[in-house]
């Protein structure tokens, strides 16, 4: 585990990429780990063609839930917002290169399942929302 | 040396057989995370496969040998846990734990006493569990919930303690902080709630495994605490309560064994302790519990204490080694204020990846919100990593916590 903490996921951790706020975000989520706290929100903005156009995040936690956030947003700019909509852990478990143990991984997921959350929510309508 | 000083304590880790394994990574277990839950004794251990194996049955009705054998090592047990804290047996109430107890008192005596303009008066410092049934006791009777306020030191500020006790009903306080490590007045709290005509409710979570207790001195009205802290079994738990409140208060679970004749439309109950122990006992814990307090009367409840005020008191002042390196120790830093418990944040290090980092040396501490939210949320703290002593730590263990922050600094880089 404290081979986890490279310079770069510490450099992520302290200067996080893509942080702060859209001033218009076409599509955001935000959720909690009610276990330790970690909170991530994020903002998409969202081009003609159905592409990420931008991106923005915010929160706190853990260097583990924050840079696995930030890199996650470098990854999906450009990307289809149903490609986002279907990612796979492995997006995270390749940015960070090495294994996490399993009691950190909702820490380092935490920024995925928010980004889906934000994709999938957008492609398919919040229930509250007028399609 | 710490340990050599208490020759009580002297080799008493070979007592507990967790602490010889080694870890997967192959390190020694160092286990700094006994306000969570405690370590067990073998002679603990044995006990429950003893009670499994050779006496296994269900007490209070059988009259073949082995159900009068467990029921005499059951009622046994209570008696050790009564001379233990200095109550009559019929006044220790088996529970699963804390929270049950606590909970049995808020919803039998409270919704017996409580009413619409009573007060409920907690600290701002309580554990989740001695502050969300009070919340729901308020909410079901209209009652005002009050709080001792805490001051940046985490100690609690009872100037205004007369005038938060004016209508109270119920003063529940914590013995100590599992957050912080304080230890609440009680000596100047539970008098004073009386004069003012207020019961006192006092959360034993982290008194009872750390504090020589005697409930008649300390005149608490009830007392509640879990076994799985004090070397104990999990699932068993006891609520003291002086007797004469006991026989008043309506049962709180209803079913077997707690009743006295039962017909089809009306029911009388059993006496205390028995009128709260609705269904079969959990009898094995029980009993697993009544010789975790052997255990602790033979080292004796002072040896403990001085043990671990001299533990913390060795780490708080190793911790001194990272200041001006963004090292926050909250709480008191006191280690006569504050039970074997200190809460810290170590530069931009989250609690969790300190935790981590830790893991991977044998360490065992606890990081996040310590089931004090509030508390949290009022000092403005994120998360924070907990490391808290017991009997069984040793100057060893300190030095190991040390040379793991040290690691975990290098990390970091800070």
């Amino acid at each position: 585990m404290d081979d986890f903490y490279r310079d770069f996921i510490l450099d992520h951790y302290r200067n996080p990429r893509n942080f702060g706020h859209l001033e218009h975000a076409d599509a955001s989520a935000e959720d909690v780990n009610p276990l330790c706290g970690d909170e991530i929100r994020m903002e998409i903005a969202v081009g003609s063609n159905g592409e990420v156009t931008d991106i923005r995040f915010s929160g706190k936690g853990c260097a583990i839930s924050q840079a696995s956030a930030s890199m996650l947003t470098e990854s999906v700019v450009g990307m289809k917002l149903e490609d986002v909509a279907r990612l796979s852990k492995e997006v995270v478990l390749e940015n960070v290169g090495i294994g996490i143990s399993p009691t950190r991984m909702k820490c380092a997921m935490l920024g995925l399942r928010v980004l889906k959350s934000a994709a999938i929510g957008e492609i398919a309508g919040w229930p509250d929302e007028e399609r | 040396m710490i340990d050599a000083r208490d020759s009580a304590l002297a080799g008493i880790a070979s007592d507990f057989p967790i602490l010889g394994r080694p870890t997967s990574r192959g390190h020694r277990l160092v286990y700094l995370d006994s306000a969570a839950t405690s370590q067990k004794p073998r002679s603990v251990i044995d006990a429950l496969s003893t009670y499994y194996e050779e006496y296994n049955a269900n007490i209070h009705r059988g009259v073949y040998e082995i159900a009068a054998r467990a029921t005499d090592a059951f009622e046994l047990a209570r008696a050790k846990i009564a001379t233990f804290i200095n109550a009559r047996d019929s006044e220790v109430v088996f529970t699963r734990n804390t929270t049950e107890a606590i909970n049995l008192v808020a919803y039998a005596w409270g919704n017996a006493n409580v009413k619409a303009g009573d007060a409920i008066l907690v600290s701002e410092l309580e554990h989740h569990s001695n502050l969300v049934p009070w919340q729901m006791l308020a909410q079901r009777t209209g009652a005002e919930l009050r709080f001792i306020p805490v001051d940046e030191r985490g100690l609690l500020v009872l100037e205004d303690l007369d005038h938060l006790l004016d209508g109270c009903k119920l003063v529940a306080i914590g013995h100590a902080s599992n957050a912080l490590g304080t230890i609440a007045p009680l000596d100047v709290i539970i008098p004073r709630a009386h004069a003012a005509g207020a019961l006192v409710l006092v959360d034993g979570a982290q008194g009872a495994p750390h504090f020589g207790l005697d409930v008649k001195t300390l005149d608490a009205d009830f007392y509640a605490f879990s076994g799985h802290k004090m070397l104990g079994p999990t699932g068993i738990g006891v609520l003291y309560a002086k007797h004469v409140l006991l026989d008043a208060m309506p049962p709180f679970l209803t079913g077997g064994d707690m009743i006295h004749r039962v017909g089809y439309r009306h029911s009388t109950f059993n006496t205390p302790p028995w009128k709260f122990e609705a269904g079969t006992s959990n009898v094995a814990d029980a009993i697993g519990l009544g010789v975790a307090v052997d255990y602790l009367s033979n080292i004796g409840m002072d040896v403990v204490r001085q043990h671990e005020r001299d533990l913390t008191a060795y780490a708080l002042a190793r911790l001194e080694e990272f200041e001006g390196r963004g090292l926050d120790v909250y709480g008191p830093r006191d280690a006569d204020r504050i039970s074997g418990v200190i809460s810290f944040n170590l530069g931009d290090i989250h609690a969790h990846d300190l935790a981590s980092i830790l893991d991977t040396e044998g360490i065992c501490i606890r990081a996040g919100h310590h089931c004090a939210m509030p508390l949290m949320d009022k000092m403005g703290w994120a998360a924070t990593a907990r490391a808290s002593f017991y009997l069984y730590n040793t100057q060893a263990d300190v030095d190991a916590l040390m040379d793991g922050l040290h690691a975990a600094a290098r990390i970091f880089k800070i």
